[in-house]
């Protein structure tokens, strides 16, 4: 069913008062209901900074690196389900949000980047602080624009915020010159706005009939599971999923996307799966004989390889995005749809028609049985060691926090164990970057979560190698006085990369030792610990710990928790644990390591 | 297997970047691609010949949907459109064979639009069938330079 349908039905478009370009940027910021964004100044923005300063609408955080502000951004964007904003200047500027736009692309978060240009007039002349940074990121954009007219501005940002945030959301870019940001006019802000793309247009709603074959594909199966994915998130389709699982009864597994999306204690969770995901539920999906893949899209990291994945299952496949289906894995019922809509309409038909669930008791009691034997501590044994283990400190922070914190993460072992072993029972609460795997998300996503759920505990569970990559945002915490929290397990090395030099490499150490080779830190030998990140924090004014002993762990987390500010705890632990179940790159379910 | 695909697009900015883009980042392999505007001004054409079988022809059209600026997108089957192209061919030819060219020209209705003394320019329109017929048996007097406008289409 394909409806044609505009944002509002008649809307008038309405002529503002003169004003230059950068002021009507802001006025439409605050139209799209813009309260925050995270922007680093420079020549060719620094009319809109000024705007923003005549303005006074729109609070303006300045980060200590255009990365850190655009991952900031995106962090907002997670956190809240609304849009995103970073902004910086040309050239350096603009090249510097190139890894939080790609990011953005590949996890499908609402980010709007707008970008300083040159003068128009000095396009294609390689002039100061120049780059085509609408060329450069084409490949990473749902959509971008250079504005060569003042009188666009208005329609460009109703368009792009519009983008970014329906159908499957991503990052737009707007590129602005700073003739046009210093254009006198008046502007037109359009009272709605139309695609000539009629799949823009379109509003994707599953069939009835397309839907009730599922029911009846449901009805018909022994092994069912559902696969949910980041587009569960953003489509804030928790409560109709979690409504759908308990009609049909059918057990979840989600990805590390969709982690929250549905209780991870609900009994029906199998948490999440993929190549550090649990035993049970990557067994639960091999062996299915039904796989309901809702929001998600068959990444390597969850299908290894994917022609041994699920090989005895019939696929139905739902997303908003018509390309993902057949991409990655053939599938039998491919639908596109909005995922809310489709939950939602499958509850009431199956209410309708009085679906009752096919008595699947002895593969919920196969699940049951895996998830006794085979829980993500199952290997961890936390007792056993005399120092702190990484799986321990985040399973005390879960237990302080009573799983009621949002948890963003940098990427390696330590964005595994965060996972694993904090629970996540609401959506937008595990935060990372799952697509692309940015080094230095962490911290910066944390504050931009913080920025948007100021009354929220945000703690960044961070590796030591990624704190680094983007450890200057600490002054914007400071100075803009946002209480966002770092966790470090530091084991000064880089952590995955080792694990698999141990795994796969004989143990050979290609550039992961982060401190001094001849003497290596560890719990063991503090005197090589490298950096000090408590005087780190000390020199941006923050507060910081750093614990080594297990008896301190539980009451260090919790000043931590009670420091009303941002914080760095780092907490030292042995680099000799590896993130297991693993299943090796492009292998399946059955070579799965477990120990 | 040859698929030809149209696709109407918005003429805007960065708009072939976008589809080019696409196809190489994604790993499509193009034969030939064809861009000019339309009969609106507002609106241009995009004919592309693609190398692949119908599940990567599922995967460009389903790409191509996804890109604001694309208006329309046509995967035809054979025999659905009327397909040519236009072939500018300059052959080495000199007073004993420029008689025999001739000729050849003649049967494929090529036309002769520059003569020098030691080369012919001839225009070929048709279809992929046509075209290439004509280039194997004029292959032999010396192709010297080629330019072919790849392959148009249009709805029958």
């Amino acid at each position: 069913m394909k409806n044609t349908s505009s944002p509002s039905p008649f809307p008038q478009p309405e002529l503002g008062r003169e004003m230059n370009g950068a002021d009507c940027v802001v006025e439409c910021l605050v139209r799209e209901g813009v309260d925050s964004i995270f922007a680093y100044p420079g020549g060719a923005s620094q009319e809109l900074h000024q705007a923003l300063a005549r303005s006074g609408q729109v609070r303006v955080i300045l980060p200590r690196h255009e990365q850190g502000g655009s991952f900031a951004a995106e962090g907002y964007a997670r956190a809240s389900g609304r849009v995103g904003v970073c902004m910086a200047t040309s050239g350096p500027g603009a090249t510097n949000l190139v890894s939080a736009i790609a990011d953005a692309y590949m996890d499908s978060t609402p980010l709007v980047a707008i970008t300083g240009q040159v003068y128009s007039k000095y396009i294609g002349k390689s002039a100061f602080q120049e780059t085509d940074f609408f060329g450069m990121t084409l490949p990473i954009v749902k959509h971008s624009y250079l504005v060569l007219s003042a009188h666009d501005l208005p329609r460009v940002f109703k368009e792009a915020f519009h983008l970014a945030r329906s159908g499957r959301p991503g990052p737009v870019v707007i590129d602005i010159p700073k003739d046009v940001q210093q254009a006198r006019f008046r502007p037109v802000y359009p009272g709605s706005i139309e695609f000539k793309n009629p799949y823009i247009n379109e509003v994707h709603h599953a069939s009835d009939d397309q839907l009730k074959q599922v029911l009846k594909l449901i009805a018909e199966a022994k092994r069912p599971v559902l696969y949910t994915g980041g587009g569960l998130i953003s489509a804030e389709a928790h409560r109709e999923l979690r409504a759908f699982a308990e009609k049909v009864n059918v057990p979840v597994a989600t990805t590390l996307m969709g982690v929250g999306a549905f209780p991870e204690t609900h009994p029906l969770s199998m948490q999440w799966f993929g190549m550090h995901g649990a035993a049970y539920g990557n067994w639960a999906v091999d062996q299915s004989d039904l796989l309901l893949c809702f929001g998600a899209r068959f990444d390597d990291r969850i299908t290894g390889d994917v022609n041994k994945f699920a090989t005895n299952s019939k696929i139905v496949h739902l997303d908003i995005d018509a390309s993902e289906h057949n991409k990655n894995k053939r599938v039998h019922l491919p639908i596109v749809s909005d995922v809310k809509y489709a939950l939602g309409r499958l509850v009431e038909l199956a209410q309708a028609t009085k679906f009752t669930p096919p008595d699947n008791q002895a593969w919920h009691d196969q699940i049951a049985t895996w998830k006794r034997d085979h829980p993500f501590d199952s290997s961890a044994g936390f007792g056993k060691s005399n120092h702190i283990l990484p799986q321990e400190a985040v399973a005390t922070l879960y237990e302080l926090t009573k799983g009621d914190a949002i948890i963003t993460t940098g990427v390696g072992q330590h964005q595994m164990w965060a996972a694993q072993f904090y629970r996540f029972d609401e959506p937008r609460r595990y935060i990372s970057s799952l697509g692309l795997g940015a080094m230095g998300y962490g911290y910066p996503a944390a504050m931009g979560a913080k920025v948007a759920c100021p009354d929220k505990q945000v703690i960044d569970i961070d590796g030591d190698g990624s704190f680094v990559m983007n450890i200057q945002e600490l002054a914007t915490a400071k100075i803009e006085k946002i209480a966002a929290k770092a966790m470090i397990l530091n084991n000064q090395h880089l952590g995955m990369v080792v694990q698999w030099e141990d795994r796969f490499y004989g143990s050979v150490r290609g550039n992961t030792i982060l401190g001094d080779q001849s003497n290596v830190g560890s719990p063991d030998n503090p005197s090589g610990l490298y950096p000090d990140f408590v005087k780190i924090a000390e020199g941006f004014g923050v507060k910081g710990r750093r614990v080594i002993r297990k008896s301190e762990l539980r009451e260090a987390i919790q000043e931590m928790l009670d420091h009303d500010g941002p914080y760095v705890l780092d907490i030292i632990v042995p680099y000799t644990e590896h993130v297991l179940p693993m299943i090796p790159a492009g292998k399946t379910v059955k070579e799965m390591i477990l120990s | 297997m040859r698929h030809t695909i149209s696709v109407l697009v918005e003429n805007k900015f960065g708009v072939l970047a976008r589809v080019s883009g696409m196809f190489s980042g994604r790993g499509f392999n193009i034969d030939s691609l064809n861009v000019a505007p339309t009969h609106d001004p507002s609106l241009s054409r995009i004919t592309a010949v693609i190398k692949g079988d119908d599940a990567s022809l599922d995967m460009v059209t389903k790409q191509l949907r996804k890109l604001v600026n694309v208006v329309e997108v046509v995967d035809f089957k054979e025999g659905q459109a009327v397909m040519r192209e236009l072939v500018l061919v300059k052959i080495k030819a000199d007073a004993r064979t420029r008689s025999e060219i001739m000729q050849i020209c003649d049967i494929f209705r090529a036309k002769v639009v520059n003569v020098a003394h030691d080369a012919l320019i001839v225009e070929v329109t048709g279809d992929e069938g046509k075209t290439s017929a004509f280039l194997r048996l004029i292959e032999a007097f010396g192709i010297l330079e080629l330019a072919r406008t790849g392959q148009l289409a249009m709805r029958r």
